[in-house]
């Protein structure tokens, strides 16, 4: 099984104009317009399972999932209840919603699944499935948003269904249903008479979409509070939706983005935005805060020996699936020449020397590591901290990260993995790894069948666990 | 036709936890009791008035929440399942009530005719909120007398608590009078909690005492403090310090119940009755009577 992948992420508003009178302002038609563009990508990406965070669904006893399999009731929205009601029946991936439960508590975080009938899925989630999944034929998950969790316990959330999705297979969409502003008009009005409630408003919803439109999810993540005090008025759940699904595409800010509709719902900044992994613009993350991997937080307070049973949940705590590194060498640009080829798609190097170089029919590619492009973080977890003190990993995960740059390496000379002839691998243990590493090599490199030696060393530059020299060859060139 | 009285005002609050410890038929999960002190503070509320008549009920619920402006329960029956949806383990609930659409109809001309932006609810497919249908059963099990349903109007999350109490004694003083002025005797109702700031965590066995307290002293002695001005008949006091209250204690006071409740009762000087206080996954909740119908000056 390969494995599984965000492949995109939407946020879409939350009012139930869009499915129920589209007709009535030309804002709300162009909002369903919006809708089903991000539907019909959804549809054409081969996504198999679609993942909504919604901020209508308050919850109190940490986060809850939907894990009825079908749920069926109507909807009416508690203001907007002249508009009509919404029936809905849903197809609901039970599995994934146990599991990630699972994945939630691992990594401390306070989880449950519902499956009760008749139980209330709101309107957030309800507009979105309607509109994005108008056939059902995607199975979907949805979560509540905690009104009293914090940015690390909502990244650790995201963390833990990327997890599941990961360890899965899944080809997965995230969706968060959410507004910008939320400021409504507090009097009905007429449907021609909708705009965005004040300039103040608008003007911070057109920043918010420029930083998505350009693909900074993860700043848009760290301007959080202040935009809440800015242009939010203070409901239930406050806008930490961001921090969600910046945690769903591991903090980065280089994503793709594109916003396909912005318009009032009754005051309020309602925007279908669509963010696609494929790296783009200059995306750094200009500052940042924990990259946090494990909720230890307060909880537990029924239990006077809190902080005990917190510490051992921590120790007991398996390495999280992927780090951020932040310990090694300085990283450079890649040098070029004539013959080099070099990828935005790979991680930087740690000196000066291009990710390849084509050398009549072969490519002779630098040594490849499992470093992520962009965040530089280390999938399966870095071998040691900063200073030099051992840490758990998986050399799996690892192994894996590497297979995965050599073929972003191969793509950008217009190659594929299938291309490659000879691998010398570099284990920094080899009693402890190779074992893990030579399952997934099977499962990939394996089947496409060059030949290989495989070396024990001391270290490496950064703290990874393997690294691969590989010989490949060139495509023709045209 | 005779004037309108309003016979009591009760501060009752929603809490889930209360409806399924009780073990009624309309409830799907079973318990094993909990939190007695305050589901006999409710005994003790029906045995007061147990021998008093009346013709409906007023009540205003923090759960269903609106941002434009206050909503009624507009159509004579609404029958459904609630599920709650923060904990659905507790309660599940299948309703049938009744409403006096006329009455909420008056309220709700009188609050348009003061400024008030109101709307009557007549989507038949609605589901009433749990904490109207909890304080409901509370109050009255056996569901025998029509129910006015007033919505929350969240206007202290859009402005303040200064601005929500303005807005709601104002409410509280047009329901005041289209209850004098419909000839009926009417309970009214604020359904909230005091403090409530809750856990985050839940013990295995919901209804295992042993792990019920209030989340911190702040909040038990914001609650005392509330508490002494409902037993000595202190109202003004009340909405004087709603601010804070509702601030410092995180109070659920912020959907407009207990502002709305004392004004409807003509900010009482007469001491209200304490029928019970508990805590209920570390909130604050005091079950209270104001008994107006001995208090005439109260209803004239």
């Amino acid at each position: 099984m390969t494995n599984g992948e965000l492949l995109g992420s939407y946020i879409v508003p939350v009012h139930p104009h869009t499915v129920l009178a589209p007709e009535q302002n030309e804002g709300w038609g162009r909002l369903r317009e919006a809708y089903d563009i991000a539907a019909q990508r959804i549809k054409d990406s081969g996504a198999d399972l679609l993942i909504i965070y919604s901020t209508t669904w308050p919850s109190i006893i940490g986060h809850q999932i939907i894990a009825d399999p079908n749920p069926e009731w109507v909807m009416v929205d508690h203001d907007f209840h002249e508009l009509g009601s919404i029936p809905y029946s849903f197809n609901i991936d039970e599995k994934f919603a146990h599991a990630w439960n699972d994945a939630n508590e691992k990594r401390g975080l306070k989880s449950r699944t519902v499956a009760y009938h008749g139980f209330p899925i709101d309107v957030g989630s309800v507009v979105a499935l309607k509109l994005l999944n108008p056939d059902n034929t995607i199975p979907a998950v949805i979560v509540s948003s905690n009104v009293y969790a914090n940015r690390a316990e909502t990244t650790v959330l995201a963390k833990a269904c990327m997890d599941v999705v990961t360890a899965t297979g899944r080809k997965a969409i995230a969706i968060t249903a959410m507004s910008l502003s939320n400021r409504m008009f507090t009097k009905p009005i007429e449907p021609k008479d909708d705009r965005i409630h004040s300039l103040k408003d608008d003007e911070w919803n057109r920043k918010i979409l420029e930083l998505l439109g350009e693909g900074r999810l993860e700043d848009v993540g760290q301007l959080s509070r202040t935009i809440h005090r800015q242009i939010r008025v203070n409901k239930v759940v406050a806008f930490k939706p961001m921090w969600w699904l910046s945690g769903m595409n591991t903090n980065r800010n280089n994503l793709t983005g594109e916003v396909l509709a912005y318009e009032a719902l009754h005051g309020a900044g309602g925007a279908v935005v669509h963010l696609d992994p494929t790296p783009s613009g200059a995306g750094d993350i200009e500052y940042d805060e924990d990259n946090v991997e494990y909720f230890a937080g307060e909880r537990n307070v029924l239990d006077g020996d809190q902080r005990e049973h917190q510490e051992d949940l921590e120790s007991n705590f398996e390495a999280p699936t992927e780090m951020v590194q932040e310990n090694g060498p300085a990283l450079w640009d890649p040098t070029e020449s004539k013959d080099s080829v070099n990828s935005e798609a790979a991680p930087k190097p740690v000196g000066a020397y291009p990710h390849a170089r084509r050398v009549g029919d072969l490519l002779y590619l630098s040594g490849v590591g499992p470093r992520q492009p962009g965040t530089n973080a280390i999938p399966g977890g870095p071998i040691h901290d900063k200073d030099g003190k051992p840490l758990n990993y998986d050399i799996k995960a690892q192994t894996q990260a590497v297979v995965d740059n050599i073929t972003r390496i191969l793509e950008e000379a217009g190659g594929t993995i299938n291309d490659v002839l000879d691998v010398t691998s570099f284990l920094v243990d080899m009693d402890r790894d190779f074992q893990g590493y030579n399952e997934v090599w099977a499962e990939t490199l394996g089947k496409v069948g060059p030949t290989r030696t495989t070396l024990a060393i001391r270290a490496l530059p950064t703290p990874i666990a393997v690294e691969m020299k590989v010989i490949a060859k060139a495509p023709k060139t045209k | 036709m005779s004037k309108g009285e309003i016979v009591a005002g009760c501060l009752a609050p929603h809490p889930p936890h209360l409806v399924y410890a009780e073990n009624p038929p309309q409830n799907e999960p079973i318990a094993e009791g909990g939190w007695e002190q305050l589901r006999w503070g409710y005994e003790r509320l029906r045995e007061s008035l147990a021998d008093v008549e009346y013709d409906a009920i007023v009540l205003l619920s923090p759960h269903w929440q609106t941002y434009i402006g206050t909503h009624f329960l507009g159509l004579p029956k609404f029958k459904n399942l609630s599920v709650d949806p923060v904990f659905p383990n507790l309660f599940r609930y299948h309703y049938d009530l009744d409403i006096d659409v006329e009455l909420a109809q008056q309220i709700h001309d009188r609050a348009a005719d003061a400024g008030l932006a109101v709307t009557m609810m007549k989507n038949p497919d609605f589901r009433v909120d749990y904490g109207a249908i909890t304080t409901g059963h509370m109050f009255n099990p056996a569901w025998d007398k029509p129910l006015v349903v007033i919505s929350s109007n969240r206007s202290r999350d859009y402005y303040s608590v200064e601005v929500m109490q303005e807005m709601m004694i104002e409410l509280g003083r047009v329901t005041r009078e289209a209850i004098l002025a419909s000839g009926k005797k009417v309970v009214v109702i604020a359904s909230n909690s005091l403090s409530h700031r809750h856990f985050t965590t839940e013990s295995a066995i919901p209804e295992d005492m042993s792990k019920e307290h209030i989340t911190s002293h702040a909040m038990h002695l914001w609650d005392m403090r509330m508490i002494e001005y409902f037993r000595t008949g202190q109202a003004q006091r009340i909405l004087d310090e709603m601010p804070e209250f509702t601030e410092q204690a995180i109070a659920e006071s912020d959907g407009g119940g207990l502002s709305w409740l004392l004004s409807t009762l003509d900010v009482p000087t007469y001491p209200g009755i304490l029928h019970g206080y508990g805590t209920i996954i570390g909130t604050g909740n005091a079950i209270v009577e104001w008994p107006a119908r001995d208090h005439q000056e109260a209803s004239e």
